[in-house]
């Protein structure tokens, strides 16, 4: 059964969005490194880009696919998360805590609301069944 | 409805992921695909085959028709002798590749799972003289121990010796009690040996084969890890590297394509005409310089010409880099050739390599 924290926020993507002030500290949820496994190189774009919701602006490569990473919320990328650069692993390991992978300085706050809860997210995925 | 095989509660047992492939509910991974995939390289997983398909052919007239249908010489193999060959269609483009036995009372035909059923029907459209031809996929289980440590574990277990039996032959013995054909082939490139037995055996068989192996660290292996251990070896999958589309000279299974032979094969004139005409491209293996990993059907290029696409891609565990198999025009399939891989529009440099990519392997 895959871990889903009760104090974050959620996209359909599969991202999750620890929401500081204005500061959300984005990574991928326990359920997504669990069908990616394997991760093996994260592409994150660099700090200063101004992403929009729903936009696609990073790569995740996993051994058997690649997939895209989407911007939960508007804003300009702060921070990335150098740490994977050289253990992309960590992703895997610790999805919600060592491999987390940008800070997005939040543009418009009402966004917010077009994220899912944990329960949201928790029925997104039909947890029950896994 | 999706099939299972004789294994599919050992799978589940073992918190397999299951996922649909061939038709079947199978394994693409244990504990991960690289874990898997250390494991096979270095001591010894046992990965279950019983997907794929087996064609058994009866009759006196058996190899003069499996001759017929399968580019490589069935005339030179011996009793208990394996090879690997190809199906073609009349235009030279593959059918399938598989591998073929010559057992004391049939030839026996292991084909790719996807493709049974396509396979089945073409060889009995085929089909001629005093030939029967019987699908025993069902009846008949498979399992592939491979590794370095692959015979140490099947030898504790096994009434014969196994030393002997050479790469691509095959020998019947008694496995954990169990009256099965043995053979030390693999699709891994370490030394291995599959197993071919009584389907209702075969839980009592796994049993036994990991209970051999338990000081050796044995561990089922799923789809995944296959699939980049024969990529690190550059052996073919069909849907990726081959298909009708492509034909066996350009694949680079020259090899088992045998033009020459006496009595032809279904394909064998068109084949020869591709190669007077010289062959338009051919299936390379690059690496990639830097961390992009190479998919099927990225774009190939050479500066701002198009020149091929990716048949199959991955992060190579072994070598810690990305690879690829890909067609590009023959002028660019020399070892050393610089190409770049259009990786969702980004060109990224790679440069064409002697294959396999992994060199080490065990396989004898």
């Amino acid at each position: 059964m895959s871990r889903i924290l009760e104090e974050l926020k959620y996209t359909k993507t599969h991202e999750w969005v620890k929401i500081d002030g204005d500061i959300a500290t984005v990574g991928i949820t326990d359920f997504a490194q669990e069908q990616l496994s394997d991760i093996v190189y994260v592409d994150l774009g660099s700090i200063g880009k101004h992403v929009k919701q729903g936009d696609a602006f990073g790569t995740i490569e996993a051994v058997k696919a690649v997939s895209d990473l989407y911007a939960p919320v508007s804003g300009e990328i702060i921070a990335v998360n150098e740490d994977l650069r050289t253990s992309p692993d960590l992703v895997n390991k610790e999805p919600y805590e060592k491999g987390w992978m940008v800070k997005i300085k939040i543009s418009d706050v009402e966004e917010l609301k077009n994220l899912l809860d944990a329960k949201g997210y928790e029925e997104l995925i039909g947890n029950s069944s896994h | 409805m999706l099939q299972r095989t004789p294994f599919y509660d050992k799978h589940l047992a073992n918190q397999g992921r299951m996922v649909e492939f061939a038709g079947y509910e199978m394994p693409l991974q244990f504990e991960g695909i690289i874990a898997e995939h250390n494991r096979v390289r270095t001591t010894v997983g046992v990965f279950d085959v019983s997907h794929m398909g087996r064609i058994k052919v009866f009759g006196k007239d058996r190899f003069a028709f499996v001759n017929r249908v399968t580019t490589n010489d069935v005339a030179a193999l011996q009793l208990f002798q394996a090879q690997y060959s190809v199906f073609c269609y009349p235009d030279g483009g593959i059918v399938d590749d598989l591998v073929v036995y010559n057992l004391p009372d049939c030839i026996l035909l292991v084909v790719n799972g996807a493709n049974n059923q396509k396979d089945t029907e073409w060889l009995l459209a085929n089909k001629f003289g005093d030939v029967t031809i019987e699908n025993k996929t069902k009846e008949i289980a498979q399992l592939a121990v491979q590794g370095p440590k692959a015979e140490m574990v099947l030898q504790k277990i096994t009434d014969i010796n196994l030393s002997p039996i050479k790469f691509y032959w095959a020998a019947e013995a008694k496995v954990a009690g169990v009256s099965m054909l043995i053979s030390r082939t693999g699709y891994t490139g370490e030394d291995g040996f599959e197993l071919y037995l009584d389907a209702r055996y075969a839980s009592s068989v796994w049993d036994a084969i990991f209970d051999a192996g338990k000081d050796f660290a044995i561990a089922p292996i799923g789809l995944g890890a296959r699939d980049t251990l024969r990529l690190e070896m550059k052996y073919c999958l069909y849907g990726n590297d081959i298909d009708k589309t492509t034909n066996p000279l350009e694949a680079g299974l020259g090899f088992v394509t045998k033009l020459d032979k006496k009595e032809g094969f279904i394909g064998c004139e068109a084949l020869k005409i591709i190669k007077e005409k010289g062959l338009s491209r051919k299936l390379v293996g690059f690496e990639m310089i830097g961390n992009a990993i190479p998919r099927p059907h990225y774009e190939i290029f050479k500066d701002s010409e198009k020149i091929g696409f990716v048949t199959s891609g991955t992060l190579s565990p072994s070598l810690k880099k990305g690879i690829g198999l890909g067609y590009v025009k023959t002028d660019f399939s020399s070892v050393g050739q610089e190409l770049q891989i259009n990786i969702r529009g980004t060109n990224a440099p790679a440069i064409v390599v002697k294959t396999p990519f992994y060199k080490q392997g065990t396989r004898k």
